[in-house]
């Protein structure tokens, strides 16, 4: 089942020059999908366009559409804040806001209003057992969460995400700043994840993409070369390109 | 070659530390002579004399309170429209406006913060006050309002460009972060952005209040200038005098040495200690905020 269809898209940056160039790609739930590829193929501005973050930057959308659902959330009419909570993110650097390690998670719930003590404790213990992270911290919720490791705070922002219950979650190289041991909690985390949720991740190398994705796509230079079955991709790409890059011979 | 680098060194090294003791030498000795010129007043004019209502110092009357209520009402008229204002317009530029509005507005505010005090009073006495006075229905449009009006609009440019600054300064990933979480744009602004920046928000507004409480001329050409206790609220529509409309007014006056003289010093001295205690109480709370944050990260 396709989750999100992307069709046609092409987005440009404000000076003019071109990010993304007419991509159409379909993203099935239940798996991770992996977007990979140099520095400024456009990965991240794709993720970024998926939950509107975008709309902040210098960036517009050319041409085309993206569809989630059936609704093609480009449209201006979209509710951009319930898109949000509808798709999570989780970025490179872990962004943990300066409060407690429970404050942290029910912040999200508690922008959109949620107040009741009981739904905001269940929210806490469900996403931090669903980010592997719960055995951890559970005798420690009240502390600040800035005293957390790297790869503690990289699995509370995940959780925090999770909080939300979104459907969709996007991971914008989110272990680039982990050590390995951390890199394989989060990579673990996904694996279970994604039997309830679509996870699309920009992998920081191409052995994250290798070990994570169930299908890929390789960006150039905002252009999709390949796509398809993680398992294709990285044994046997059709495209001398996609081979060159996960070979090494460039990138 | 080693031998005159090591001569230059040792030149720029005292220069800079020279430079540097000076300014504490200077704030040192401004104080001495404020303190030796002022604290005269006191031995020469009874307590109970100066802490009266009634400043007449040709019938020898040397009440203060009228002139410090006169600067506090001021000041805090001007800090009520300073401080919203000029935070919203901080917020509005760094967070709300478009790019091209941005480039606009921020060089148009430091440029205001720029304009001479004098050609505001001006522009108080001829466009404001009249205005104040048809509008309110008062008798005079020279009221301690007209002033806190005037100055705020001073205060706003100090306010604005500070904090401006300091917003600018929260990294972009905590914006991020928090649209990602579905916040709003109001919601960002409020819960993570001015909280994350609230240092130098609070310095700005610091600077704002002691631009305000040392402005000397609009002051003086708009609050009418009357020696009286400025009390209730309708004070606020009233003429007042501030502490540094008094000195500015009657120091060039004053036969040097005599007791008037003592006086308008002794009022420097409460002026310095006032604004001293505004400095103080905003390090401290900058001071408490930075000490938290240390405090999380151990």
């Amino acid at each position: 089942m396709n989750k999100i269809v992307i069709e046609n898209l092409s987005l440009q940056y404000s000076d003019g020059t071109e990010s993304l160039r007419n991509v159409s790609m379909e993203i099935p739930a239940n798996a991770i999908t992996v977007l990979f590829g140099p520095a400024g193929g456009g990965k991240s501005t794709l993720l970024r366009c998926l939950n509107r973050l975008n709309d902040l930057a210098d960036v517009e959308v050319v041409d085309g559409k993206v569809i989630i659902d059936g609704e093609n959330i480009l449209d201006p009419k979209t509710d951009v804040i319930a898109l949000r909570r509808k798709v999570g993110m989780v970025f490179a650097r872990p962004v943990v806001l300066p409060m407690s390690i429970r404050a942290n998670l029910t912040y999200g719930l508690e922008l959109a209003g949620e107040k009741r003590r009981s739904k905001l404790d269940e929210a806490v213990e469900r996403s931090l057992k669903l980010a592997a992270i719960w055995d951890e911290v559970k005798d420690r919720l009240d502390d600040p969460a800035i005293a957390l490791s790297g790869g503690q705070q990289q699995r509370l922002c995940l959780a925090r995400a999770l909080a939300l219950q979104p459907e969709i979650i996007l991971l914008d190289e989110p272990t680039s700043g982990l050590d390995p041991l951390s890199t394989g909690k989060v990579e673990a985390a996904l694996q279970e994840l994604k039997k309830d949720y679509t996870i699309i991740l920009v992998p920081h190398s191409v052995q994250q993409a290798g070990r994570t994705a169930d299908y890929a796509a390789f960006f150039l230079q905002g252009e999709l070369v390949e796509y398809g079955e993680g398992s294709v991709i990285f044994t046997a790409p059709k495209d001398k390109r996609t081979e060159d890059y996960i070979t090494g011979r460039f990138g | 070659m080693e031998k005159s680098l090591n001569w230059r060194e040792f030149v720029i090294t005292r220069a800079i530390k020279a430079s540097g003791y000076s300014a504490i030498v200077f704030v040192l000795l401004i104080f001495v002579f404020l303190m030796r010129e002022g604290l005269p007043a006191l031995g020469e004019v009874e307590a109970g004399n100066l802490l009266s209502i009634r400043w007449y110092p040709i019938e020898e009357m040397f009440g203060i309170l009228p002139l410090i209520t006169g600067s506090i009402i001021v000041t805090i008229g001007a800090a009520l429209i300073a401080v919203p204002f000029g935070i919203g317009t901080a917020v509005f530029i760094s967070e709300i406006a478009p790019r091209w509005v941005r480039e606009i507005l921020k060089p148009l505010v430091e440029l205001l913060g720029g304009l001479p005090s004098v050609v505001l009073g001006f522009l108080g006495i001829l466009v404001l006050s009249p205005f104040l006075r048809v509008f309110l229905d008062l008798p005079t449009g020279l009221t301690a309002f007209t002033g806190s009006l005037l100055l705020g609009g001073i205060a706003v440019p100090t306010v604005v460009s500070v904090a401006e600054d300091a917003l600018d300064a929260v990294p972009r990933a905590y914006r991020e972060g928090a649209w990602a979480l579905g916040a709003t744009r109001w919601q960002t602004i409020w819960r993570v952005t001015l909280p994350a920046a609230r240092s130098g928000v609070l310095t700005a507004v610091m600077l704002g209040i002691g631009r305000a409480i040392g402005e000397t001329m609009t002051v003086m050409m708009v609050t009418g200038n009357a020696p009286v206790l400025a009390l209730k609220l309708g004070s606020l529509f009233s003429p007042v005098r501030t502490m540094t409309a008094t000195i500015a007014a009657e120091m060039g006056e004053v036969a040097n040495g005599s007791t008037h003289y003592h006086v308008l010093f002794f009022i420097g001295i409460v002026l310095f200690l006032i604004s001293l205690g505004v400095n103080i109480a905003a390090s401290s709370v900058v001071f408490r905020a930075k000490k938290r944050a240390e405090r999380i990260l151990s």
